[in-house]
């Protein structure tokens, strides 16, 4: 597989995946082929949407977050915590105990990420007096990248404004500084409830470098949080904790939670075919009249993220009921207004080429044709007995040298049927694909 | 490479089959968004008008190396006057869906302002073909 200048924010144990072709199945750029037994990803063509985390039986996908120890490099440790964290829990755990745990397990200080939401949602509307219609939020880390691999046309429609989680980074990052605090003793961590938001603060688009220092993985400091809980630990650390934040932050990472204050008319669309769905259609321009339009990649957006334990309804439920008890405002808005201009922009972002056949046409078109002809002699079941997502894949696979056209199911009966391959020779060709352990059983 | 696709008249819900096809072969292709925003743009009007005015038709690409070339030919009423189809806001549509916002004109000129090379044949009874040209460079 090819080499990548792009941050993985995960990657398969090979010791671990059993080669069960579930992840294959679910990936949208199709960057996952099953070969000796188990997954590879075609780093290039990875947008980091962890749609495989999900879905994986045994957990063979790690996460490429943050050692946690780390932390302790830092005189001064902020956690930047998403209200979904606090959703994770039921009314039994307050945010009270949760802030009070987090300070005891290390850390210094603690905001909620959403605190800059008040700020960016002003600097939206402002954006959208003079910008390319409709305009997509940057919002979700997955769907930037989806559009940079498979809808590049669309990408001058992206915000180019920084997401929440950066500009309270560099909020804080600025108000340690006007403290007197040396940057070398300040941590600035990030407990991130997807995989997406890993990758872009790692390798941000837009020729931004983020202040961030490390990103926590939310379903392990979950479990950290609430065994902590479960066994009472005893809570004697001092943490400060930065509780200003309107109903507008806590909503914010739930679907319609931004497009509800974009003025014009807008949509939110939640869930990974229905974003692709819709990209398709805008970019075929046969969707008029939008101004903004908030896409994200996971079902019930932030509430269903990839390391979110809890039943995506109910988390988001939880929000609503919090946000409902809170004012829509909170007191250092006016403070985020006056430095976050100078922050919040950044540059153009660049396609990310998903070469498909070959950089040469000529080339591209002669395998493209041959790809073409395979297809025509596969079932269309897409069944992935050989190891690729789909009939297609795999024909396109055959024409870069990248599969054998006896790998499809199919047509190897056919030609056993003839004779013109062996019994043997068809075992190993299932071996190659899915491992010798299958084939070896005591029945 | 050439490709072919069936339109049939008054089947709406599946408009847009042929240039979402084409679109996926292009980008497979590398080839550049702008070019291909243009062919997408003048191939779905140009199959919206097969679907909308014609009994059936057929859509054919071929794509080389250095461009597309589309022919879209159709079984159908034909144009009576092509300078007045080709003017900008000429719409034989009627005035109320107009006023639901369809049938507002520019379909014709929209093509030919996304096309390279644009040509258009028409008789009347028989039927029409579109032929649309866009070169990959520049």
């Amino acid at each position: 597989m090819s080499q990548t200048t792009y941050h993985r924010a995960l990657e398969i144990m090979r010791d671990v995946c059993i080669g069960c072709s579930h992840c294959m199945k679910v990936c949208p750029t199709e960057a996952l082929r099953v070969t000796g037994g188990k997954a590879h990803i075609h780093v290039d063509w990875c947008i980091d949407c962890g749609e495989c985390y999900r879905v994986c039986p045994t957990r063979a996908i790690r996460v490429m977050d943050d050692d946690f120890k780390q932390i302790y490099e830092y005189k001064h440790r902020l956690l930047l915590v998403p209200s979904v964290f606090f959703a994770q829990f039921d009314n039994k755990v307050s945010r009270e105990t949760v802030c009070s745990i987090i300070g005891e397990l290390g850390f210094t200080e603690i905001s909620t990420v959403e605190q800059s939401v008040d700020t960016l949602i002003r600097e939206e509307n402002d954006y959208l007096k003079n910008c390319v219609k409709p305009s997509i939020s940057s919002f979700c880390p997955a769907v930037v990248r989806l559009i940079q691999v498979r809808f590049p046309s669309l990408l001058d429609h992206i915000m180019k404004l920084i997401p929440p989680i950066e500009i309270t980074a560099q909020y804080f990052k600025r108000k340690y500084a006007e403290e007197g605090i040396p940057e070398s003793d300040l941590g600035i961590f990030y407990l991130t409830p997807c995989i997406g938001k890993i990758a872009a603060v790692k390798s941000p688009v837009g020729g931004y470098e983020s202040p961030i220092t490390g990103v926590i993985n939310m379903d392990y400091f979950y479990n950290k949080v609430y065994l902590a809980f479960k066994q009472h630990i005893p809570l004697t650390s001092q943490v400060k904790v930065s509780r200003e934040l309107s109903s507008k932050g806590v909503l914010f990472p739930v679907t319609g939670g931004e497009s509800v204050h974009i003025e014009g008319k807008t949509l939110a669309i939640d869930g990974m075919n229905n974003v692709i769905d819709f990209l398709e259609m805008l970019e075929n321009e046969e969707v008029e009249g939008f101004d903004f339009l908030e896409l994200r990649a996971c079902d019930q957006s932030c509430a269903g993220g990839i390391l979110c334990h809890r039943n995506r309804f109910l988390a988001a439920e939880s929000m609503r009921e919090y946000a409902s008890s809170i004012s829509d405002t909170h007191s250092l808005v006016p403070e985020y207004l006056k430095h976050c201009s100078a922050v919040i922009h950044m540059d153009e972002i660049e396609p990310r080429s998903m070469i498909k056949y070959d950089r040469d046409i000529d080339v591209a078109l002669k395998k493209m044709e041959g790809a073409k002809k395979l297809r025509m002699l596969f079932p269309g079941i897409d069944c992935g007995a050989c190891g690729a997502p789909s009939c297609e894949a795999l024909a396109e696979d055959i024409v870069k040298d990248q599969a054998d056209i006896t790998s499809c199911i199919f047509l190897r009966t056919l030609f056993e049927k003839r004779g013109e391959i062996t019994l043997e020779e068809a075992v190993r060709i299932m071996e190659k694909i899915w491992g010798k352990d299958r084939f070896n059983k005591d029945l | 490479m050439l490709t072919e696709y069936n339109v049939e008249g008054g089947d709406f819900t599946r408009a847009g089959y042929a240039s979402s096809q084409i679109k996926k072969t292009l980008k497979n292709l590398n080839i550049s968004p702008e070019i291909i925003k243009r062919v997408v743009v003048a191939l779905y009007e140009a199959e919206v008008n097969i679907v909308a005015h014609a009994f059936k038709g057929v859509i054919s690409a071929d794509i080389s190396n250095s461009g597309i070339k589309l022919v879209l030919e159709d079984e159908g009423p034909g144009i009576p006057d092509i300078d007045m189809a080709m003017t900008k806001g000429y719409s034989t549509a009627s005035s109320r869906v107009r006023e639901m916002g369809f049938g507002a004109g520019m379909g014709l000129p929209n093509i030919k302002d996304n096309a390279d090379r644009f040509n258009i044949v028409s008789r009347v009874g028989e039927g029409t073909r579109v032929t649309i040209e866009i070169d990959f460079a520049g």
